[in-house]
């Protein structure tokens, strides 16, 4: 579903990855692990091409993100066309980024109606539906600002959900929140990973890892250090690096 | 039990004493004509100034949202030509008197006798005399819409930054456009910023209409002096215009008021504070106030 081949950014002089080979196959979750700075959110922000990546090849589903290759030569695809496969494509930020002038109902509605094109009633119908998933169907009507951290990021997770997206990225969900509210959105993407979504998912939350990701990537200072089943990186870690990082976060 | 503030006792009582023999030398001051102040406010002549004002402002103010919008983000736009089209034209604007541009308004068929509209370097469609098509009343509009335009985009382009890249980035995430996240998402979060300095504007621009007499509009000022110009009753002409002119500023502050509260939903938790409450209110002690909030 999606697959990095020596992806490069850099932000002035400074190199934020050099060079991340990493592939995620369809229905699988992948969890970034690392220190702050290390590059994850990047690497996960150059997926729907928030960031445009300065070298290498970055597909999603086989089709080359942000860019369209000719004659050996890459070029930026057209706003309107990146902003369709952006459609594709669901995030959840670290602070939710919900819209605060409307309800998580219109929250919710928004994109499937103005980009998609989905009917206002329709549109209604399936938002109520996946505020239900996530366990709010007393808070449709609120505005983000009477919602909990907790509430928020569930919304944020369900107007990702309305564009019925093929791939979603998380990036650091639950960092924000208060530690009591950490295990409601949890349970959430725990619930989406069950149901075969495929998912990204930049966290802090080692336990989570383990649990849910197929795939553990630890990431420092611009690289893949160590990638690998959960068990495997999370347990019986190869590298110096990871196992110092472990240490200090368990 | 509150605090005691007998500081404030005083200086109330020095404000009170000041304001009283104020009024007292202004009622008493036989020069102010008060009876003819009274004879005039309903004049048919001022009523007829009072309504113009009200016009001109309205679409003055209508041209200058309008454009301060298209000016701000064309100013934040990627293309390098359409931002310094803008920023050009902002700096214009901006940095020549408004009286200057009514005149010269005024005067545009001195410069362009025809006016053609159609294609450019093209053929073209309709034609005009430039005399009979800028009128007073097209100059006046003219003057302060395209003036104001520049004012609002600087406003509007203030309530735009104000919206976090957050908002974008999780917009744009959806999958939503350039355009559509603009009208969306960022411009009526703008509103919140953009609003109050808008209500400022549009009682500036209510006393600003008064300039445009000099090209012969007959706005409420222009009447007065009208009437002064026959009577020589000059000071209580000039207090009817003022009275006019404070009873449609109030009437803008009063609108700006509640258009600004429709535009805050989703931004304050607690229960709104109506006008009513906030008077009745003021005797609150600090901590209260702070409390209800």
């Amino acid at each position: 579903m999606v697959k990095a081949e020596g992806v490069h950014k850099r932000f002035g002089r400074l190199e934020v990855l050099r060079g991340i080979d990493l592939e995620v196959g369809r229905g699988e979750v992948m969890c970034l692990l690392g220190p702050s700075g290390s590059g994850k959110s990047t690497f996960l922000r150059c997926i729907n091409h928030l960031e445009r990546i300065n070298s290498g090849r970055l597909w999603v589903d086989g089709e080359l993100v942000g860019y369209r290759e000719a004659g050996g030569k890459l070029h930026e695809l057209h706003e309107n066309e990146i902003a369709r496969k952006r459609a594709e494509i669901g995030m959840v930020f670290q602070s939710f980024n919900l819209f605060p002038h409307m309800t998580a109902l219109e929250n919710v509605t928004l994109a499937p109606i103005k980009v998609l094109g989905v009917g206002r009633d329709e549109a209604r119908r399936r938002a109520r539906e996946l505020l239900a998933r996530v366990g709010l169907s007393d808070k449709v009507d609120s505005y983000p600002v009477a919602l909990s951290g907790g509430q928020q990021q569930r919304v944020a997770i369900a107007r990702a959900l309305a564009m019925r997206p093929k791939l979603m990225l998380f990036d650091e969900p639950t960092s924000a929140l208060d530690p009591e509210l950490v295990g409601e959105v949890l349970d959430v993407m725990r619930g989406l990973a069950h149901d075969g979504m495929t998912m990204i998912v930049v966290t802090h939350e080692i336990g989570f890892a383990r649990e849910v990701a197929d795939t553990v990537v630890f990431m420092d200072a611009g690289v893949v250090v160590e990638a690998g089943a959960p068990a495997q990186v999370l347990g019986r870690p190869r590298n110096e690096r990871t196992r110092a990082f472990l240490e200090k976060v368990l | 039990m509150p605090v005691r503030r007998p500081g404030r006792w005083v200086a109330a009582a020095i404000v009170l004493v000041i304001a009283a023999s104020i009024v007292r030398s202004i009622v008493a001051n036989p020069h102010f004509q008060w009876g003819v102040v009274g004879h005039y406010m309903l004049d048919s002549r001022i009523l007829h100034g009072v309504v113009a004002t009200i016009y001109l402002t309205f679409l003055a103010m209508a041209i200058g949202i309008v454009l301060g919008v298209v000016l701000a983000v064309m100013r934040m736009s990627p293309n390098p030509i359409l931002s310094s089209a803008s920023w050009l034209y902002i700096y214009f604007f901006r940095g020549t008197p408004v009286l200057v541009q009514i005149i010269f308004w005024y005067n545009i068929a001195a410069l362009f006798p025809r006016i053609n509209l159609g294609i450019p370097f093209g053929p073209s469609f309709v034609h005009a005399n430039g005399n009979s098509l800028i009128t007073v009343f097209v100059a006046a509009m003219l003057a302060l819409g395209l003036n104001e335009g520049a004012y609002m985009a600087e406003i509007v382009r203030a309530g735009i930054i104000s919206v976090g890249e957050g908002q974008t980035e999780a917009a744009a995430s959806l999958g939503m456009r350039r355009l559509a996240i603009m009208r969306h998402i960022v411009l009526p979060q703008a509103m919140r910023v953009i609003l109050p300095p808008t209500g400022n504007e549009t009682i500036s621009m209510l006393k600003t209409t008064s300039l445009v007499y000099t090209i012969g509009f007959a706005e409420l000022f222009y009447e007065a002096s009208q009437i002064y110009g026959a009577t020589y009753q000059t000071i209580p002409l000039l207090i009817v215009a003022s009275i006019w002119y404070l009873i449609l500023t109030s009437i803008a502050y009063v609108g700006q008021h509640f258009i600004e509260r429709r535009y805050g939903r989703g931004f304050t938790r607690a229960q709104r504070v109506t006008m009513r409450e906030r008077w009745l209110g003021i005797g609150r002690g600090d901590g209260e106030r702070a409390a209800a909030r």
